[in-house]
């Protein structure tokens, strides 16, 4: 297709940037982004990768989204968690899942989990860290299960066990007080939903349920939810009043004289 | 105010690298006066600075990655390499279609492996949504020469 580069001016950038300097002057604020203040974290275990995720999407001081997926897809062997602008996270991720879709079908082979990093890390720093999206990628591909963390500016580390998010130091502290190399799915499982409950109760950019997603050589299990760690409460009490707690004294019937003065039907111009 | 001369001076100096395009009249439409239906709101400031950080980046990004890889070719293979290579895109480039319709570029984008992959100037900008075109029998006579 003919890709033409976008024309001379940019009104976009500019109408921000303008509305940004004059923000006191109106004496209003612009809407904030909608962020995914988050905890999401990986941990690779025996057979594979573990990745989790909380469900509370924010924006401001206001909750948004109650229940969020922040697992994302991207090939059926890579799952990748987003934490950062839920925007951001969302598109990239389907843009790398499109162009890893596409380089698979070329290659005829299974992707890998280093492609992938590859091909975010490479875009990541091609904008420079104005697409603010923190990920956690994990995967099991031909050489065995891998784990990424992917930093909004571009760098990447390769690690057994990762966390972002607002909510990663509460999870961080989870992992390095239990993490064991090799151990069985069940323990690894545990050890993430932990980790997220800490993120959970201990940050309040992070809430809701708590989302897991277990990944091995042939078999992807996407748990959502995992674990409903807050319920909403439900009401006790009721304040509708049953019919019949006012006594009725009298009761006066008037019928309204309406006369039809003219009838006139008007079709709708349907062509 | 101040603020804005702030962000000014230091996109201003982005601009010392840069190669300044020079347009034809500024914006001007028909009649002489700015178009701002089809151009958008028209300014000095931003036709001479960037109005954002990423712009002129992007704007030379495929300029930019061409450079790298044939300097890299050029240093691996030797001088061959990039020429070959540059020779089969300008006659990859060559392949059009009448001035005014848009062309598909397949020889182009498969020189340039970009036939196995989207981004945003795939779903962003799509010629057959464009609000403009062109007059197409000044146009063709332009290319043949005869205008």
């Amino acid at each position: 297709p003919d890709r033409r580069p976008a024309e001379q001016s940019h009104p976009e950038p500019m109408r921000n940037t303008l509305l940004e300097a004059n923000v006191a002057k109106l004496g209003c604020s612009l809407p904030p982004a909608r962020k995914t203040g988050t905890t999401i974290c990986g941990v690779v275990y025996k057979d594979g990768v573990v990745l989790g995720a909380d469900t509370r999407a924010t924006e401001g001081m206001v909750v948004a989204d109650k229940n969020c997926s922040k697992i994302h897809y991207i090939s059926p062997n890579i799952y990748c968690c987003g934490a950062g602008t839920a925007a951001d996270t969302e598109m990239t991720t389907q843009l790398i899942s499109s162009n890893l879709e596409l380089h698979s079908l070329s290659t005829n082979r299974l992707p890998r989990v280093a492609t992938a990093n590859r091909m975010l890390k490479q875009m990541l720093f091609r904008y420079q860290g104005y697409i603010g999206a923190a990920l956690v990628l994990g995967g099991v591909d031909c050489n065995g299960p891998h784990l990424y963390s992917i930093y909004p500016h571009g760098s990447t580390d390769k690690l057994p066990y990762v966390t972002m998010g607002s909510g990663s130091l509460a999870a961080m502290a989870v992992f390095e007080d239990r993490f064991k190399p090799n151990m069985e799915e069940e323990e690894a499982k545990q050890l993430v939903r932990d980790a997220i409950a800490a993120g959970i109760f201990n940050d309040l950019g992070s809430g809701s349920n708590i989302d897991l997603c277990v990944i091995t050589k042939g078999k992807v299990d996407y748990l959502r939810p995992h674990d409903e760690a807050n319920k909403k409460g439900v009401r006790t009490g009721d304040y509708k009043y049953k019919h019949g707690t006012t006594g009725v004294l009298t009761k006066q019937v008037t019928t309204l004289q309406l006369e039809v003065m003219d009838e006139s039907v008007q079709t709708m111009d349907t062509s | 105010m101040s603020h804005q001369i702030e962000n000014s001076r230091g996109l201003r100096s982005q601009l010392k690298d840069s190669v300044p395009v020079a347009g034809l009249c500024p914006q001007a439409g028909p009649y002489g006066v700015q178009d701002t239906l089809r151009r958008g709101f028209s300014s000095v400031k931003n036709e001479l600075l960037p109005s954002h950080p990423l712009e002129l980046s992007e704007k030379n990004f495929q300029l930019n990655q061409d450079k790298l890889n044939f300097t890299t070719l050029r240093n691996i293979q030797g001088l061959h390499a990039p020429l070959k290579l540059q020779m089969e895109y300008r006659a990859a480039r060559q392949i059009q279609r009448l001035p005014f319709l848009p062309s598909s570029n397949l020889a182009l984008d498969t020189l340039r492996g970009t036939d196995e992959t989207i981004g945003f100037e795939d779903i962003l900008n799509d010629p057959a949504q464009c609000e403009l075109m062109g007059e197409p029998h000044i146009m063709t006579e332009y290319k043949l020469g005869l205008l």
